[in-house]
């Protein structure tokens, strides 16, 4: 199959002195001397992207993130290269953004519709879907000009219509940071959904988690240039490191000594080089992790408290930095992050020389497996200043035969119905099966079972009659009910009924 | 609560490809691709101008009602320029101006107007200037049926003949207002003068037409200057111009008020001399949409960034 977008060596020039000179006057005063600046926003990006795969585009702000979206788009042309697109796209760039305010949410769902490439009788047919897909606020005001919407019902209305073209390639621009939680989340759901139906997705976004939890694979671009394209792990880590080893991290202000402040030009048509990292006015010098057996065992049990300590080292005299640690599970899922700041520990000024900051997990409540870390400091605007991401963290064993990522205190308890004579712990499941209850929750309880409860798929069904209950740990309910043979008929659960439904 | 819709099967998409040079033809296929999205958009402009307003469409029957009531007091009753049933006269002439006058600064404006649009969506941008055009002449049908309103109520006879070059006196109109419309379109994005030189150059343009004064009135002076009369055609409104009074008012001179002295009108000549410059006018036109949407074109890769 062929890839779905090919990218061929796109490169993107934008005349930015052009842009102040834009009234004829200006034109006139400034003619002969507009030394119109060039500037390239994209340098021979060279990328394909197969059918089914979630790309997430990873770069700072200026990097040609967004530039290159808009190509692929074809919003925007390629001053050199091309890029070849296979089937029907959308691209969640900004939501709702064809909307005209005066028209009606019915009319601009008509005319976004159109504008994303469907015909009338497409929009037609899938109008009630996108209606009801936006939400009941939205539905019940679809008649009512798009001025009055909320910003919240504008964007789900918005980014209603645009999956709703069923794109085969679904172009996101950190659009999910718009619109409150639950809406976010949604989208998400949305953009997995469609992952899983094999379209491709391209993710633009500056946002390392997100592209840790959704892509498949990464590049990173940097002032044009495609400096990374792999597995999102390695290609963060290229883009945090050569973001901080050219120090753009840091170019707002106060990251670096005054005395390292040198911009190198870059001269046209080459690539920026790496520069040599420049000092830092705070950095972080050494993180340890360690646990009360550090000289038995290198690795930790559930339960065992463990610490982290943060050795940083400040070379001028820093105000209220914030120092936080992330702790991510193997598959990359943030199991917790804080800093001195939600911690509530005010560190003050830090004067000149080292320190450390000590963060203290009274009880891991982790199970086997390998957990990294992330360690950083902020200036108090939440400005990164240094930063350390996916070190080794802590490497935890285990006693018992639970299985996932949270060591939970797990007790179990069983109640059967002491009126019942029938034998307990025996039943199999096949015979559960067999002599289950009617799925009538009416029907009494010495009901015999007949045809009908043959033919009920559900070991333990219904039968909401029974006197026992089984009070136990969520995840071995199931199995619990099933081996302890409640199912003979009288013995029966609330919580089980409950496990049922979700078990269909 | 998810959207189940049927999906088309995956059997090898097109293929779109995104580049700085694209043929003109699959332009124009693209844009033919986009024909319900411009007929959307030209509904749009319609219903979006008179949202919210009392009158709604009377509005846009108002604004030719007043200019006809307006030159005939100054023309035909202050002036006494003596052109018996001046209305029609003028009616004829200005349904051509009053549709170059609404779609040419619109089309101008258009893709600044929508760049939110143009900013966040792919889609042939020659449809915003077009959905202009598609606007007036909507707004060209209706004031007609003022004119022909005009024609019945003072039962006049209109020249049959010459009835038959109105629709290419009105494709032609639609050709040089599309062409001028993409043309200035994309200028405007760049030059944000064009907006308002556009204005200027219309109120000249007005009274360099023959609409409110009679053709003659000017080409008669001009042999006198070594000049051939005809030139005045050299303004590519006049021969559309011309065909309509032609056709509508019918009349190549008229006696005047006074009954006695003739006042030449439109030059006395056959269906063949206003076909020819009509043709000419259409020809042109053609040639300078053609260019006007090639530089669209090439402007056009850095509308989303130049606005």
């Amino acid at each position: 199959m062929p890839p779905a977008i090919e990218i061929k060596r796109v490169s993107k020039k934008f005349d930015l002195g052009k842009e102040s000179f834009d009234s004829l006057k200006e034109r006139l005063v400034h003619f002969g001397r507009t030394k119109s600046e060039e500037f390239w926003a994209l340098r021979e990006v060279e990328l394909d992207i197969a059918q089914g795969e979630t790309i997430g585009l990873l770069g700072h702000n200026g990097s040609g993130k967004s530039t290159l979206l808009k190509i692929i788009a074809g919003i925007l042309q390629p001053t050199y290269g091309e890029v070849v697109t296979r089937g029907r796209m959308s691209a969640l760039l900004e939501l709702g953004a064809g909307f005209h305010p005066d028209l009606t949410g019915r009319e601009n769902v008509e005319m976004n519709g159109l504008l994303l490439g469907l015909s009338r009788r497409d929009i037609a047919k899938r109008f009630d879907d996108i209606v009801e897909f936006a939400g009941e606020q939205v539905s019940s005001a679809i008649d009512r000009q798009v001025k009055f919407y909320s910003s919240g019902m504008f964007v789900r209305l918005g980014f209603s219509v645009a999956v709703s073209i069923e794109p085969e390639i679904l172009l996101v621009d950190e659009v999910l940071a718009v619109g409150d939680e639950a809406f976010a989340q949604k989208c998400l759901a949305k953009i997995k959904q469609f992952q899983r139906e094999g379209r491709t997705i391209v993710f633009v976004t500056h946002g390392v988690d997100i592209v840790r939890e959704i892509c498949d694979r990464a590049a990173v671009l940097d002032h044009g240039l495609q400096i990374a394209d792999g597995k999102p792990a390695d290609a963060i880590r290229t883009f945090r490191e050569h973001l901080f080893a050219t120090g753009r991290a840091g170019e707002a202000q106060g990251i670096y000594l005054e005395e390292d402040e040198v911009e190198e030009e870059v001269p046209e048509g080459e690539a920026p080089r790496p520069r040599k990292p420049r000092r830092k006015v705070l950095r972080i010098t050494e993180v340890t992790c360690s646990h009360a057996h550090q000289d038995e065992r290198q690795h930790v049990y559930p339960g065992e408290p463990v610490q982290v300590e943060v050795r940083y080292s400040a070379e001028v005299p820093f105000d209220d930095p914030i120092i936080g640690i992330g702790l991510f599970s193997p598959n990359g899922v943030r199991i917790w992050g804080g800093n001195s700041q939600t911690l509530d520990v005010a560190l003050g000024t830090l004067a000149p020389g080292e320190g450390a900051a000590r963060f203290r997990i009274d009880s891991l409540p982790l199970l086997d497996g390998h957990y990294a870390l992330q360690v950083g400091i902020n200036d108090r605007d939440g400005q990164v200043i240094d930063w350390i991401d996916s070190m080794d963290g802590f490497e935890v064993g285990q006693h018992d035969k639970s299985v996932g990522i949270v060591a939970l205190h797990v007790g179990l308890e069983h109640l059967p119905d002491p009126a019942s004579t029938s034998p307990q712990g025996v039943a199999t499941p096949e015979e559960t099966k067999s002599t289950g209850p009617t799925a009538d929750p009416s029907s009494p309880p010495e009901a015999t079972p007949g045809p009908a409860a043959t033919a009920e798929p559900e070991p333990v069904g219904a039968s909401a009659a029974g006197q026992g209950h089984v009070a136990v740990g969520d995840a071995e309910a199931r199995e619990a009910v099933v081996d302890g043979g409640v199912a003979k008929g009288e013995g029966a659960a609330v919580g089980s009924a409950r496990l049922d439904r979700r078990a269909q | 609560m998810t959207l189940s819709l049927d999906r088309e099967p995956r059997a090898d998409p097109p293929a779109r490809v995104t580049t700085a040079n694209v043929k003109l033809r699959q332009r124009v296929g693209e844009i033919w691709a986009a024909r319900e999205l411009l007929a959307a958009m030209v509904r749009k402009e319609l219903k979006v101008k008179y949202k919210n307003s009392a009158l709604g469409f009377v509005w846009s029957l108002l604004n030719p009602v007043m200019y006809l009531v307006i030159f005939y007091l100054v023309f035909s009753v202050f002036l006494k320029n003596g052109i018996p049933l001046f209305p029609i006269w003028l009616l004829s002439g200005l349904l051509v101006w009053n549709f170059m006058s609404m779609v040419v600064p619109g089309a101008t404006g258009s893709v600044l107007a929508n760049s939110a649009l143009v900013k966040k969506i792919a889609f042939p941008r020659e449809i915003l200037p077009l959905s202009n055009v598609g606007a007036g002449l909507v707004h060209f049908f209706l004031q007609m049926t003022v004119l022909l309103a005009g024609l019945v109520a003072f039962q006049h006879g209109i020249d049959v003949g010459f009835l038959a070059l109105v629709p290419l006196a009105v494709v032609t109109m639609v050709v040089l207002a599309a062409a001028l419309g993409v043309l200035l379109a994309a200028v405007n994005v760049y030059v944000r003068d064009a907006g308002h030189l556009v204005e200027l150059a219309l109120l000249a343009w007005f009274w360099l037409t023959p609409i409110a004064y009679p053709f003659r009135q000017v080409s008669d002076t001009l042999p006198g200057h070594g000049i051939p009369f005809w030139l005045l055609n050299i303004n590519p409104v006049t021969p559309i111009v011309t065909v309509f009074q032609r056709a509508f008012y019918n009349r190549t001179s008229v006696l005047l008020s006074n009954g006695k002295d003739r006042l030449p009108l439109l030059p006395d000549v056959g269906i063949r001399w206003h076909l020819t410059f009509l043709l000419a006018v259409l020809i042109g036109s053609i040639v300078v949409l053609v260019v006007s949407m090639r530089l669209f074109r090439r402007l056009e890769g850095n509308f989303a960034e130049a606005l």
